[in-house]
């Protein structure tokens, strides 16, 4: 009994040095910093969590400046996160925004973001000079926006990225196509995906329950079809759905899905379902964005991929791909650290940073003249920057309703339930129900 | 002087219980009804004072809502019946000392316990086309012309998903069934045996009147549940195809997080609110009228 007590004393005397240790921090991320000078960012990178651990690391010892990371992922926790700290204001000095360009524009107006212009002009505009132009414009607000906010620089992007089709090698073999030639047109698409199909592979997998994605497919014709201008006037309401355009857009999908081109519940698939199948090569084709080349590497090291822009499917105007700024950060208008966020930000864009970034998280920098340092892989969503547009950056957003029921419409377009004349004039009632709306709301605040 | 004493003690004691309820309770709620009349994009300092017009559109003009609420209560309507029936049949079997009962409670008791987004996903590999385990099976029993997309298809998708619910909630009322059939005294179905009642004479005149009160608990329960539906629509459909398998609860969130219209959401959550009120009420009364015939 006597011995018992005494190894029972012995266990009580070192537990609370066991819990102390355990909660600490491992030696290796140990940081005892000046609060004054301690910096908080938030995001919800698990991917990139350890490369932006050890490049805030780097940055303390080299400025005694300390960036300290906290990451709440999933991406909708994070969201959540970032809105209700918003309204309580106690957002971090760095954070993401994620979401469309009303929600950017709303923390913008409600006076949370920094605005970044006489940080990106200095010196003859070296900040600015390093980036994208397609990178900036996704963190810009141009004049005469419909969101009211002052034009001008808001974040700061780290990294760029494009969606586009992403092909099996392997299965190509297979089917006796030419990995090397792969299809530009849709008709050659189309063949490709009877092929691929012959061979006992399904045709094209994405995560269409993600109304973006399946709305992404669709612009990207709408841009070759139309270009800027007319989608552009259609949001904007001078133009309907009913145009023969959108229904020619409409209609492109509508012969896709009855050629079989689309994977088995693709319209209630997440994009992580449409990744794990494509990555287990059941899929010939993948819709997918560059950051999904990491994560088809990382189940599946073997698998063999191509990328193509989007098939042609006009001669009016070149085509497009959805993209710009990847991951992006806003400083805190309202924090006293403000100033120290921007330098950590403008160090972390700078190239050797970036050329880090991207070869430890498989991303493209945000910056130019970083080529060398982009893998194999990714090259081809690189030289798909030049056709990158986004309809976020277009100076009209379309109403949220419409889109919904635009994306809605395309799904059902898939399942064949609806035609596309159907879907163009459902569309079309909903986006001039929505524009009544709007000029009654602009009527009652005129008067 | 020491009565007045005691009385302020009690009140100190119960002061924190009401702290938490004034601040978590009623607060938000009266909170949530004060936003359902703004427009409100959930960032800005900005609130816009609408009156009722968002209250006008939620019963008047969006017809995707009253679609999600017509699907619910379709959901709601197969759980009232079907999830209830097999879980009251399962019940009296396990009520009459069936061999293995105890493991039977178990294994029925299971499902509810799992989380909805698990059940979905495991639901989700069940129904794939073609190669899910019930396509297969279908297959396998000569049925080769049912074997479909139950999930994407649109004339199959709520179904499917309200399969899953029931699925998943049976054992809920099974449960409850079986307590209130435990309560039940034997010496009424021993002096019906007497009296030469058959079993579904001896279920009819006593186990069915008896068990109004369980059945109204679980009703209400099983109304609530359904309706609010949304981790195994989250999981499998995430409201698709199209707008097939949208429920109120997706309405609110897609309200809320697509469209930035915080105070639409509101008027949303509390249009659903009364909703589920009126229905529970009126089930309450329906109840209560048989019980006292």
């Amino acid at each position: 009994m006597k011995r018992l007590i005494i190894s029972a004393g012995i266990f009580m005397s070192f537990l609370p040095f066991l819990l102390i240790s355990g909660c600490s921090l491992s030696p290796k991320n140990k940081i005892n910093a000046d609060p004054s000078k301690t910096v908080v960012m938030w995001h919800w990178l698990t991917d990139k969590e350890d490369a932006l651990n050890e490049l805030a690391r780097e940055y303390y010892e080299k400025t005694g400046v300390y960036v300290k990371m906290e990451v709440f992922a999933p991406s909708e926790a994070y969201n959540q996160k970032i809105i209700a700290s918003a309204q309580t204001n106690t957002l971090p000095e760095i954070y993401g925004i994620l979401g469309s360009k009303r929600d950017f524009a709303n923390f913008v107006k409600a006076g949370h973001v920094l605005k970044l212009d006489s940080y990106m002009e200095k010196n003859n505009q070296e900040w600015k000079g390093r980036f994208f132009p397609e990178a900036l414009k996704s963190v810009s607000f141009v004049s005469g926006n419909e969101f009211g906010v002052e034009s001008g620089i808001y974040g700061v992007p780290i990294d760029v990225i494009n969606i586009q089709y992403i092909y099996n090698k392997k299965i190509f073999r297979e089917a006796g196509l030419d990995p090397q030639n792969p299809p530009q047109t849709l008709d050659e698409f189309l063949a490709a995906v009877e092929a691929v199909k012959k061979a006992g592979y399904q045709g094209l997998v994405s995560g269409f329950s993600e109304p973006w994605l399946i709305d992404c497919m669709a612009s990207n014709f709408a841009w070759n079809i139309m270009g800027e201008e007319k989608m552009i006037a259609t949001y904007r309401g001078d133009v309907p759905y009913t145009d023969p355009d959108w229904i020619k857009v409409f209609s492109i999908i509508e012969r896709m899905a009855r050629a079989g081109v689309f994977a088995s519940g693709v319209v209630i698939k997440s994009n992580k379902d449409a990744e794990l199948e494509f990555a287990l090569e059941k899929d010939a084709f993948a819709f997918n964005g560059s950051w999904a080349v990491h994560v088809y590497k990382d189940m599946n090291p073997e698998i063999e991929i191509g990328i193509i822009l989007p098939p042609k499917v006009s001669n009016a105007n070149p085509r497009g791909v959805w993209g710009g700024a990847g991951t992006w950060f806003a400083v805190n208008a309202k924090s006293d650290k403000s100033q120290m966020a921007v330098e950590f930000l403008n160090w972390l864009t700078q190239k050797e940073q970036q050329v880090r970034l991207a070869k430890e998280t498989l991303s493209i920098p945000a910056v130019r003249g970083c080529l060398e340092s982009v893998p194999e892989e990714l090259k081809g969503f690189l030289s798909g920057m030049k056709y990158v547009y986004h309809p976020r950056n277009f100076p009209v957003q379309e109403d949220s309703v419409v889109v919904e029921a635009f994306d809605k419409g395309l799904q059902s377009i898939i399942t064949g339930e609806k035609t596309a004349k159907q879907v163009a004039e459902e569309v079309q009632k909903v986006k001039a129900r929505q524009m009544e709306k709007k000029r009654q709301k602009q009527n009652n605040t005129a008067s | 002087m020491v009565k007045r004493w005691y009385t302020l003690t009690n009140y100190l004691f119960i002061l924190p219980a009401l702290l938490l309820f004034l601040v978590f309770g009623l607060y938000p709620f009266f909170k949530v009804f004060q936003l359902s009349l703004m427009s409100w994009d959930g960032i800005s300092s900005n609130m816009q004072f609408v009156g009722l017009a968002n209250f006008v559109e939620v019963f008047t003009q969006d017809k995707v809502w009253w679609s999600s609420v017509m699907n619910a209560a379709w959901i709601t309507f197969l759980a009232l019946t079907i999830q209830n029936g097999i879980a009251l049949i399962l019940a009296l079997l396990c009520a009459n000392d069936i061999k293995g009962g105890h493991v039977y409670r178990v294994i029925f008791y299971l499902p509810p316990v799992l989380s909805g987004i698990v059940i979905g996903l495991i639901w989700k590999w069940i129904f794939r086309y073609p190669d899910g385990i019930l396509n297969v099976a279908l297959v396998h029993m000569g049925l080769k012309h049912l074997v479909r997309d139950w999930l994407a298809d649109p004339k199959t998708a709520l179904n499917a998903v309200a399969a899953v619910h029931m699925w998943r909630g049976f054992g809920w009322g099974f449960v409850i069934f079986l307590a209130g059939l435990q309560n039940i005294p034997q010496q009424i179905y021993e002096a019906a045996r007497v009296d030469g009642a058959n079993a579904w004479q001896r279920f009819w005149y006593i186990t069915v009147p008896l068990m109004i009160p369980v059945f109204i608990l679980v009703s209400i329960l099983t109304i609530l549940g359904s309706m609010q539906i949304y981790d195994i629509i989250a999981a499998t459909t995430n409201g698709g195809p199209g707008y097939h398998t949208e429920v109120p609860v997706t309405r609110i969130l897609a309200s809320m997080q697509g469209a930035g219209r915080f105070g639409y959401a509101c008027a949303q959550g509390i249009a659903f609110g009364l909703i589920l009120l009126t229905v529970s009420m009126l089930q309450l009364w329906v109840s209560n009228k048989m019980k006292r015939e």
